[in-house]
């Protein structure tokens, strides 16, 4: 797998190269055909760059494999039911992505989101403080636990791993002395708190959202290559553009039809997947995600370039326990209830697993929002597919460590096919 | 040559008992590539560093820019001025693009906080093409390109600032042949833009091949200053080791008592 290194030219002063078209002629072109898009995403399977498609694959096999031994698993039911299960570890994982852009670790949220659980419970039913309140406090309480985690990390220079590891305890310490004698605190079955998991929205509201968020998408990215078109930079034409929003549109639609042949689309699952679809905003468009990917891709580097590192990770850590904190409350509302044991089981390591499984690496700085939609599906669909066939949580565990597991190697070995690319040759 | 954009004239640095620079002179003009050579703890490096504001000179020496006396109290004094620097351990990010390195800490935004990719990536084209570098694609990450293609982009980078000088850290260190002349060629395209260039290199041939004059330091003193072209290879070899201000010692040393040579150990 020996690349050539590009050697320059060493253009000669008299300049007899001028003639050629702007374009590199080293530069691949990607051919605006269905046959183009192939040979491209070839060149980015050799070399490493897998983006989705292992997940997509995993999922596709989950599927299968499962409706084959028990075909209620693909009912509308089920899947509907799948995306609730799925958004309070999701949105935990959407903060462990951030730190895991970071190249760091929270080993805390599992434990924050019980604390939070514990503040909700606590505040909205035995002091009878009002629900969105006590939701906000909630939150407040997680924010301000990450950024304590972040500046003993960032300033008093702890390792994160050790910070979040004592915050696994402490926080569990203070949620079960919240939770002083009551084992459980159930909360009102129609208050807010529990509304967040049991709103459906009416069929034409699933539809409206899928069509919307389909032409906002063509929209932004044609404005962008209208611009780069005008600007003279390489740009992907319009069909290839309407192809990619059908792309999206399809799975959208048929996402929207399946739920609404249950309940609709539930609210829990559309907070989560609006969290990851902000997330991944903030961390491709904004100038602030550019400071955390570069941070976790060269923190000396981030601060040569005159970026506050310390800044940006306190504020990581304390956006990731403010997820955390809100996972705690998706548990809390879909329980009808906070208990001792909420955020002290597997949500930690699942929330972990799922941004790797994902797709996010565990060596900081790659990664993105989606990795908590995509991984969050997978353990979510094998967490129900084993319940449908009756298999205790023993299997569950087995099978979900294989596939992280599966999702590290790949990982490693992208990591790799990048590093020999990188410098090749020389 | 008329004024030097930069010069300095009696500038010391102390390190606790360590006096890494005594009464050092330095100048650089627009438009001029100058090497600054000396053994290892010759100095250098602590004199780019008190250029760039790293670590300040001690009090005594004069700076002057333009003409004009200036303080260099810190990394954005010198910035302020004009003077970019590029060390030796690159500061790119490998997991961005060439524009978000290129751009890192500066971006170019729309509206608060967005970002501009059309803006930054039209102008990283044009910076790019201005030095005649030519890369297939601005946006992959840094870590697929050669070392010499991730050198020139931290040179690039620091280019943003619009400098008028660039001071560069032996910036081939660690380079191979072809990657090296792809770093000198573009040494000589900032002069071409009228830049002056410090150039720290171990390698005489590059030094031989872009620099129009060597300043060389030794034990933290001023022990030379060659134009390059009437300078034989021998008398900067000399003047390195220490044997320059001897005639009869450089001669004795042609004659192959190289008794001299150790006295640097
Ligand atoms: N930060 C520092 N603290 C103490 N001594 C230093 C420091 N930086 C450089 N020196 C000393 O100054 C002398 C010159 O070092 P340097 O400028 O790095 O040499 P060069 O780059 O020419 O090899 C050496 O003796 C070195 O030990
Ligand atoms: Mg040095």
């Amino acid at each position: 797998m020996t690349q050539q290194t590009p050697v320059s030219k060493a253009p000669a002063q008299g300049g007899a190269e001028s003639a050629e078209s702007k374009r590199d002629p080293r530069l691949l072109v990607t051919a605006a055909s269905p046959k183009g898009w192939i040979e491209a995403l070839k060149r980015n399977l050799r070399s490493g760059e897998l983006g989705p498609i292992p997940v997509v694959i995993g999922l596709v096999l989950i599927a299968v494999v499962f409706q084959s031994a028990n075909d209620r698993f693909l009912s509308p039911q089920n899947l509907s039911n799948l995306t609730v299960q799925i958004a309070a570890i999701g949105l935990m994982t959407t903060g462990v992505i951030m730190v895991l852009l970071l190249g760091e670790i929270d080993l805390s949220i599992g434990s924050v989101a019980g604390l939070a659980a514990a503040v909700l419970g606590v505040l909205a039913v035995k002091q009878g403080v009002n629900e969105w309140a006590a939701i906000a406090a909630a939150l407040a309480i997680g924010l301000l636990v990450g950024l304590v985690h972040g500046f003993v990390f960032a300033k008093l220079g702890v390792p994160a791993f050790v910070v979040t590891l004592a915050g696994l305890l402490g926080w569990q310490g203070l949620h079960l002395y919240l939770m002083g004698a009551d084992g459980t605190i159930n909360t009102s079955p129609s208050g807010p708190i529990s509304l967040l998991t049991q709103t459906f929205f009416v069929p034409a509201v699933g539809w409206g959202i899928a069509l919307l968020a389909a032409v906002l998408y063509f929209v932004s990215v044609a404005t962008v290559e209208r611009r780069r078109h005008q600007a003279g930079l390489p740009y992907k034409p319009p069909v290839e553009l309407l192809f990619r929003a059908a792309l999206l549109l399809l799975p959208l639609l048929g996402s929207v039809w399946v739920l609404n042949q249950y309940k609709g689309v539930p609210l829990a699952f559309l907070i989560f997947v609006g969290f990851v679809v902000v997330l991944d905003l903030v961390l491709r468009k904004t100038r602030y995600g550019r400071m955390v990917y570069a941070v976790g891709g060269n923190a000396e580097a981030a601060r040569r370039a005159g970026i506050n590192v310390d800044l940006i990770r306190i504020s990581v850590f304390g956006i990731a326990s403010a997820l955390a904190a809100l996972g705690g409350i998706m548990l809390t509302s879909r329980n009808f209830a906070a208990s001792v044991s909420t955020g002290g089981g597997e949500e930690l390591m699942m929330a972990i697993a799922a941004a790797v499984i994902g797709g996010t690496s565990l060596f900081g700085g790659r990664g993105n929002a989606y990795s908590a939609l995509l991984g969050g599906l997978v353990l979510g669909a094998i967490t129900s597919g084993l319940l449908l066939l009756q298999m205790n949580t023993a299997v569950r565990f087995m099978i979900t460590a294989a596939v992280l597991l599966i999702a590290v190697i790949l990982d490693a070995f992208s990591r790799r096919g990048r590093k020999t690319h990188a410098r090749g040759g020389a | 040559m008329s004024t030097p954009v930069l010069e300095l004239s009696g500038i010391s640095k102390t390190f606790g008992a360590v006096r890494a620079l005594s009464d050092v002179d330095f100048h650089v003009g627009e438009g001029e590539v100058v090497a600054l050579l000396g053994d290892n703890g010759a100095g250098k490096s602590t004199l780019v560093k008190v250029i760039s504001g790293a670590h300040p000179a001690d009090s005594g020496g004069v700076i002057t820019w333009d003409g004009k006396p200036v303080t260099i109290s810190g990394p954005s004094d010198a910035q302020r001025l004009g003077i970019a620097t590029i060390y030796q351990d690159l500061a790119l990010c490998d997991n961005l693009d060439i524009v978000g390195n290129l751009f890192l800490g500066n971006e170019k935004l729309h509206f608060p906080g967005t970002l501009d990719e059309v803006e930054m990536e039209s102008r990283a084209r044009e910076l790019l093409d201005s030095l005649s570098v030519r890369i297939p694609s601005l946006r992959v990450p840094v870590a697929s390109l050669s070392g010499g293609q991730r050198q020139i982009i931290a040179i690039a980078r620091s280019l943003l600032g619009q400098p008028r000088v660039v001071m560069l850290d032996e910036p081939t260190a660690a380079l191979g042949v072809a990657q090296t002349a792809q770093v000198l060629d573009l040494i000589e395209r900032l002069r071409d833009k009228g830049l002056g260039v410090l150039l720290i290199s171990h390698n005489m041939a590059d030094v031989r091949a872009v620099a129009d004059r060597a300043v060389v330091l030794r034990l933290g003193r001023n022990a030379g200053n060659f134009p390059i072209a009437d300078t034989s290879y021998e008398e900067i070899v000399a003047a390195i080791t220490g044997a320059a201000d001897n005639p009869v010692s450089r001669r004795s040393e042609r004659t192959g008592a190289s008794a001299l040579a150790t006295e640097d150990k």
